[in-house]
């Protein structure tokens, strides 16, 4: 029951960090598509940072540089998609499914360029980051605590912060729905879009990292994050852009991605016999159906997906 | 009116034109960016293994070996091209189907079930894949027609629930000692594709079959579907504005679940035709959803989301990922070439911006030349 | 010399193709209200544009308080104390009026927002000026002229000198405009300076101090309002004199050609419904007109009546069959014509070229498709160029011209000669001449009569007091999804028209049964 608890919050950790990302950048108006890339790139910078970090530093220190390489990274490759939404105007579902692939094989010939270097015959793309890993964990009577479970919930009320309480939230959402009115009040649009981008880059960012150290201690990159940048947008949607409840969401979805991990602690669950895969499944199925209910009423931010034109009035 | 026919005539404005100027221009840029890479990995080999990416079956000295490579690169682009016809197909009625990769991998499960478990001839194994590739993309059209659920995020969530599904099916016909499915050649022989002497122009090649003509049979029927026929003329209005083709009468949820199904359809003709000839096993503990169905995405925007230039570019993609494996593996690896790939996916989104960029351009020197014009009949 | 608040000297401004303004001077007195008169395309929202920062003018400089200012975009605008309420507000629906008028200049502390603050300034305007606006309020609640106010509130809330009213009127009832007009007076005397920008020549007799015409992108001249007629402002406008009233010959009534009896259709934004228990009949012959302000659930009533909404409740019958339930497709076969009220969403399809626009409700048909569903090209090309002609449908490379690239008078063009030339039995026209200048105001309603002539039914939904006047037969007024009253046009006034529009009167109206 613990270790179940102990998945569940990480899990849920992840998808409040990466569908918050979601939410900062569809509320500036731009649909991120690429999350799911930007949370490999996140977890490439996290997942190195940790390997080249000798194990003499304090553990605070490795936590802030590990999460300060995961951001960066996450920031940079979400630029990707900003510059072509926001710049150029392209279609942003086709840039996000661009950076999605482009990250999975950046991130797999990068760690076999690095492995390689290393040793001629190791051609695997994994990294293994055992030590620094236990910088993140903390024991209590049986329980793993991760310090991201507290972290994710810290960005979740801060995140519930920006967006209604402050002159940044508010121009923000502002551009998502009617970027023509932030334009005439002398908001820089642009501006807001990049920031709302970028943030969601962060965000997405550590939530790579998160999904990797989340019970393993190394991770194999030709498997990418397995759909959970996918499954973050589902609880954002469900969560209807709104901080709160896309904590509640990520919650029942980590609660259904951790059983498939643990299920086989539970007696009347083993006892079931349904294979393995059928869990792994689980989580999508699921939300497919919690979109069926909630997308015919869902309100979306209005301009979501229009590129801005300034000339356009 | 003058004006007019001048631009009229100038091929610089022509839009076809201006597609491939943008598509090579992509090409160029991606291989470019993608040797960049190559040097920052190790910068003594990076040139030769940009060469031997567009080389590819050239690799091989013996013109036989040749032709059999050839043969092989054009087994893959033919199924290549089936997706990027389901992308392209779907994208002109106003729909992204990512989920061509998912649909793809059930025709796949499907055909290898019916050819293998089933041992059923194979234009049935052919059929089954098609049909079930379709319902699978035919349920995103449902769930956006009648739910309003984005047909991205749909999609999505479903090519994880066929992977994982197709895994499941297919593991009652894995070897016994490898996690891969049993050659069709072993149990089935009627279940492969007919050769019908195609396989004599390359060196033999037993995998080159009537799939690599099927392929571009459809691309010219999907040309002509949406070019001539009032079903196109439908399907293309729903997609650039459903409240138009709502107010004239068409049936924009139908067209949207029917749209759907055939780009689902496609997918699957494009996973039947690739193993139905034998050439792969499926590995039943696949974590990651198959690249051919997101290349489908980069072929179908390379080629300027037309079939007739899918055909082309689809070989183009399949040629360099093909030729990814033929780089100094002392050095880089094969992922390379989809790095590339990805890399031009990106830059197909620029090509509408460098479209109206270029009008703009030629708009100003028409201007400039007119002013000029103008100038010298008043001196 | 003159206290100017503003000034525009020699303003030009190019697009490639065409000169919006031609070297314009346009002069603001401090505490006047200055109207802007000019017919659409005439280069008021240019030279508007060019004074907010949003263009760049090639030639002439911008003067405020008698010193030259560059004006690059809306912030510098702000800065020098311009305002302005836009033709289409710009309001972000889902936020309140208060977050509304703060957006873009809000206050802080410790990097929180101060709506405590900026609440209290809000009502003090509000009170001041004699504006009701509740500052919680969410906009997609409140009413267009309350949205309106948000507006004013918002440049008044920036301590704006210069207000200017972007073709105010158009979205308002007679009463809720006379409120306005009011309101702008107070803004004046308050020492505000107000440039006002319109086509109405009733509201420039009634408010304005002086008034400035352009036409095709030209100066004509500025007149003082009390040495003027609107004769002359007219005539200043157009350049020739315009025929107001269209001709038409006596009614001569036929059958019943649509007749519905009470249709109700929901709302997608609230729980009421849009359109609540109406019944009304056309005949054959004449030209019935629903008037009423935007949003009284016309859009709705048509909506249903086409078949792209489902009714309620109620029953349509077009020509003695019911086709309540029938498809789309099935009413047009059936003889219905629809020109729609937004012609780039529902009529056109942009990125189509104008003949394939020209075959929209027809592409089906045996004269255009095939046994085998291939589509007909040369036919479809001959039928076009038939229409254009017949038309004059103007465009720049005929058949084969993107619809997108056409002007939105020829584009309103194409629609109506796709659904005349369907000869239909019952033809419905939605705000058919809205946006469009007068010429093509005059062609439409001739359109319009020569339907009505040749025996048809029509159906006018219009927003256009004079239009309603000028064409119809019959008057039906909606207020709030209801049939309010119905009047003979040539016995019942505007100011009349207005009282039940604005819902302040209403009567029981017999269906014609």
């Amino acid at each position: 029951m613990l270790l179940l608890l102990q998945y569940t919050l990480i899990f849920t950790s992840v998808l409040v960090l990466v569908a918050l990302g979601g939410c900062f950048s569809e509320h500036s108006g731009v649909i991120n598509i690429g999350l799911e890339g930007i949370m490999v790139t996140g977890a490439l910078g996290g997942a190195l940072a940790m390997k080249y970090l000798s194990g003499d530093l304090a553990a605070p220190l490795v936590i802030l540089l590990v999460i300060l390489a995961s951001v960066l990274a996450g920031m940079l490759c979400s630029l990707l998609l900003a510059v072509a939404a926001i710049k150029f105007n392209a279609d942003q579902t086709l840039v996000g499914t661009a950076i999605n692939l482009l990250s999975a094989a950046a991130a797999v010939v990068i760690v076999r360029a690095i492995n390689t270097a290393e040793n001629v015959d190791n051609v695997s793309s994994t990294v293994e980051y055992r030590n620094a890993r236990k910088a993140f964990l903390a024991n209590i009577g049986g329980f793993e605590f991760n310090w991201f479970m507290l972290i994710a919930f810290l960005i979740l009320v801060a995140a519930y912060v920006v967006l209604y309480k402050t002159k940044f939230g508010l121009r923000l959402c502002a551009c998502g729905e009617h970027p023509q009115a932030a334009d005439s009040v002398g908001i820089n649009v642009y501006k807001m879009r990049y920031a709302g981008v970028i943030i969601s880059g962060a965000l997405g960012g550590l939530g790579g990292l998160v999904y990797i150290t989340a019970g393993v201690s190394e991770w194999k990159f030709e498997n990418g994050v397995s759909g959970f940048g996918f499954l973050a947008l589902a609880v954002m949607i469900f969560g209807q852009w709104k901080p709160v409840n896309i904590g509640l969401a990520a919650l029942m979805f980590g609660m259904f991605r951790a059983l498939s991990n643990v299920y086989t602690g539970f007696d009347a669950l083993a006892a079931l016999n349904i294979p393995s895969t059928v869990y792994n499944m689980l989580p999508y199925i699921i939300s497919l159906l919690v979109l069926v209910f909630v997308s015919k009423k869902s309100r979306a931010p209005k301009a979501e997906g229009i590129p801005y034109d300034k000339g356009q009035r | 009116m003058n004006k007019n026919d001048k631009s009229k005539k100038s091929i610089l404005r022509n839009d076809g034109f201006q597609t491939i100027i943008a598509s090579l221009l992509c090409i160029a840029i991606g291989l470019l960016i993608g040797y960049v890479v190559l040097l920052f990995i190790n910068p003594h080999g990076a040139g030769e293994a940009i060469v031997a990416i567009l080389k590819n079956y050239f690799y091989y000295p013996n013109a036989a070996v040749t032709a059999k490579y050839l043969g092989s690169t054009l087994v893959k682009a033919s199924t290549l091209l089936m997706c990027s016809l389901s992308v392209l197909f779907a994208y002109k009625v106003g729909l992204f189907n990512i989920g061509v990769a998912g649909q793809y991998v059930v025709g796949a499960g499907i055909s290898l079930y019916c050819a293998v478990a089933l041992k059923l001839p194979w234009y049935i194994c052919f059929v089954a894949a098609v049909l079930m590739a379709a319902l699978v993309g035919g349920l995103s059209g449902v769930l956006k027609a009648y739910f309003n659920v984005n047909e991205v995020i749909s999609s999505i969530m479903l090519n994880w629930i066929g992977l994982y599904s197709v895994n499941v099916l297919l593991s009652s016909v894995k070897q016994p000692t490898a996690p891969y499915t049993i050659p069709i050649e072993n149990v089935n022989k009627g279940g492969l594709l007919p050769h019908a002497g195609l396989h004599k122009f390359f060196s033999n090649n037993q995998f080159v079959t009537i799939g690599l003509i099927l392929a571009v049979i459809m691309a010219v029927v999907v040309w002509i579907l949406l070019e001539k026929t009032k079903f196109g003329y439908e399907l293309k209005a729903t997609g650039m504005n459903k409240h138009a083709a709502k107010y004239c009468g068409m049936k924009e949820k139908r067209n949207i679940i029917v749209t759907m199904l055939i780009s689902g359809g496609l997918a699957g003709f494009g996973s039947a035709i690739f193993y139905l000839t034998g050439i792969e096993q499926w590995m039943v503990q696949l974590t990651t959803i198959p690249t051919m169905g997101f290349n489908g995405i980069a072929a179908a925007f390379l080629g300027g989301v037309n079939p007739i230039g899918a055909i082309f570019s689809s070989y183009f993609i399949q040629h360099i990922t093909s030729g990814g494996t033929y780089v100094d593996k002392t050095m880089y690896c094969a992922q390379t070439s989809d790095l590339i790939t990805a890399f031009i996916i990106y830059l197909c989104g620029f090509v509408l911006f460098f479209k109206i960029w270029f009008v703009k351009y030629l708009d100003k020197k028409e201007e400039q030349k007119l002013q000029k014009e103008q100038k010298g009949g008043e001196a | 010399m003159e206290n100017y608040a503003v000034e525009m000297l020699n303003i030009t401004k190019r697009f490639p193709g065409i000169i919006a303004n031609d070297n314009i001077t346009l002069q603001l007195k401090k505490g006047e209200i200055h109207a802007l008169l000019g017919e659409n395309g005439a280069g008021k929202s240019t030279l508007m544009s060019v004074l907010f920062g949003l263009y760049q003018a090639e030639e002439g400089e911008i003067r405020k308080d008698g010193k030259k200012v560059s004006i690059n975009n809306p912030n510098d605008a702000n800065e020098l104390g311009i305002g302005m309420v836009h033709q289409h507000f710009k309001l972000v629906e889902c936020f309140s009026v208060l977050d509304n008028i703060i957006l873009g200049v809000e206050t802080t502390k410790h990097g929180f927002l101060k709506k405590a603050e900026a609440r209290k300034k809000v009502l003090e305007l509000s009170e001041k000026y004699g504006l009701a606006v509740d500052p919680d309020a969410l906009i997609e609640d409140i009413t267009v002229g309350m949205q309106q106010r948000t507006e004013i509130l918002k440049m008044l809330y920036r301590d704006n000198e210069i207000l200017i009213f972007d073709e105010p009127t158009a979205v308002l009832t007679p009463q809720e405009i006379q409120e306005l007009m009011q309101i702008m007076k107070n803004l004046a005397a308050e020492g505000k300076s107000i440039l006002f920008i319109t086509h109405k020549l009733a509201e420039i007799m009634q408010v304005a101090d002086r008034c400035s015409v352009l036409r095709k992108g030209k100066y004509i001249g500025t007149v003082d309002v009390k040495d003027t007629t609107p004769e002359k402002l007219s005539a200043m406008m157009v350049g020739r004199d315009v025929n107001f009233v269209v001709e038409k010959k006596p009614v001569e009534l036929g059958e019943v050609v649509l007749d519905v009896q009470n249709m109700t259709v929901a709302s997608k934004h609230h729980k009421n419904n849009a359109v609540n228990n109406v019944s009304l009949q056309v005949r054959r012959g004449e030209i019935v007109c629903i008037a009423g302000i935007d949003g009284n659930g016309q859009t709705e009533f048509v909506h249903g009546l086409t078949g792209l909404e489902p009714l309620k409740n109620g029953t349509i019958t077009m020509n003695g069959k019911n086709i309540t339930h029938e498809s789309i497709r099935k009413r047009i076969v059936d003889g219905m014509s629809h020109i729609p009220e937004d012609r780039h969403k529902h009529g056109l399809v942009l990125d189509y070229s104008l003949e394939d626009n020209l075959i929209l409700q027809r592409y089906f048909e045996p004269e255009f498709t095939n046994k085998a569903g291939f589509l007909k090209r040369g036919a479809i090309r001959a039928y076009a160029n038939r229409l254009i002609e017949q038309y004059d449908v103007r465009s720049g490379q005929g058949a084969i011209t993107k619809a997108r690239s056409m002007s939105g008078g020829n584009q309103q063009k194409a629609i109506i000669a796709r659904e005349i030339d369907k000869n239909p039995e019952l033809l419905i026209a939605v705000q058919p001449t809205r946006g469009l200048d007068v010429g093509a105001i005059e062609y439409i309603h001739k359109q319009i009569v020569a339907q009505r002539d040749a025996g048809k039914g029509v159906l006018l939904v219009s927003l256009e007091l004079d239009e309603v006047m000028n064409v119809s037969d019959r008057i039906l007024v909606m207020y709030e999804g209801e049939i309010v009253g119905e009047f003979d046009p040539k016995k019942v006034t505007v100011e009349e028209l207005g009282l039940y529009m604005a819902g302040s009167k209403r009567k029981e109206v017999s269906t014609g049964e």
